[in-house]
């Protein structure tokens, strides 16, 4: 039995066990997404009428691959975290929001998981 | 007793929409339609990997009429979120939190957001003549 007290235990996490965490992932990725936001979408234009040929080259720079992986990574994070906030705060039933934060949790992990694959295939010459 | 007949506060149906409040619902609709967005990045690099034939077709999708119309809600979503999300972060750190500072941070958000929108379509179609052979 611990000898910390139940205020010990815990003060400074609050009901939900983690504190601050999700708040501050939420905050980190919301920073690193103001300059790639910029970065993707100067890519993007690059992507415009592309050909399959094209889109091999332009992903096949390191700096384009790079900046796309770190967008990704950042966007579906802050994603998740965002989605797992609304069904929070709209789903009453105890059972189905449990269910629709481990779906969608599942989902944006699932489809960020296949956009860097993708990404690495293309810029490692399709 | 008759309690459930008392007025209820706040009376959402009757409340005059302040900006505040709209911004931030605007915000949070934002952020689940980028998300949605996400599906169609995914979509898209997944059809370059998949094969160049995939890949022309998501390619013909998003220069056809309703794929410029997903990519205008993608891209309005974006630059409303990422401006609003700036205003955001500085609250978080203590900044523009009076009231008149909190309604001037909003129109000076909306007005950048709606400049890069359309700076970024105005870049995009140059883009797109330029790729078309038509010279920029």
């Amino acid at each position: 039995m611990s000898l910390r007290s139940p205020i010990g235990r815990v003060r400074g996490l609050g009901s939900a066990k983690e504190g601050t965490g999700h708040f501050w992932a939420q905050r980190i990725t919301a920073v690193a997404l103001i300059p790639l936001t910029f970065m993707f979408v100067v890519i993007i234009f690059n992507f415009i009428g592309a050909d399959h040929a094209r889109a091999v080259a332009l992903m096949g720079n390191p700096l384009v691959a790079v900046v796309m992986l770190m967008f990704i990574i950042a966007s579906f994070y802050h994603s998740q975290l965002g989605l797992q906030v609304v069904i929070e705060d709209y789903i009453q039933h105890e059972g189905l929001k449990t269910a629709s934060v481990l779906a969608v949790s599942l989902g944006t992990f699932a489809l960020g998981i296949a956009s860097v694959f993708a990404v690495l295939k293309l810029s490692f010459g399709g | 007793m008759a309690q459930a007949e008392r007025p209820l506060s706040p009376h959402m149906s009757i409340y005059r929409p302040q900006m505040t409040a709209t911004l931030s619902i605007i915000h949070r609709m934002t952020g689940v339609g980028l998300a949605v967005g996400t599906l169609f990045i995914t979509v898209w690099l997944l059809s370059a990997a998949w094969s160049p034939d995939a890949f022309h077709w998501v390619q013909g999708f998003y220069s056809s009429i309703i794929g410029n119309l997903v990519l205008l809600g993608f891209s309005l979503c974006l630059f409303y979120h990422l401006c609003n999300g700036v205003r955001h972060l500085l609250w978080d750190i203590g900044w523009n939190l009076e009231i008149r500072s909190v309604y001037r941070s909003g129109w000076i958000m909306l007005f950048f957001a709606a400049v890069l929108t359309t700076f970024a379509w105005i870049l995009a179609l140059d883009f797109a003549d330029v790729m078309a052979g038509g010279g920029s």
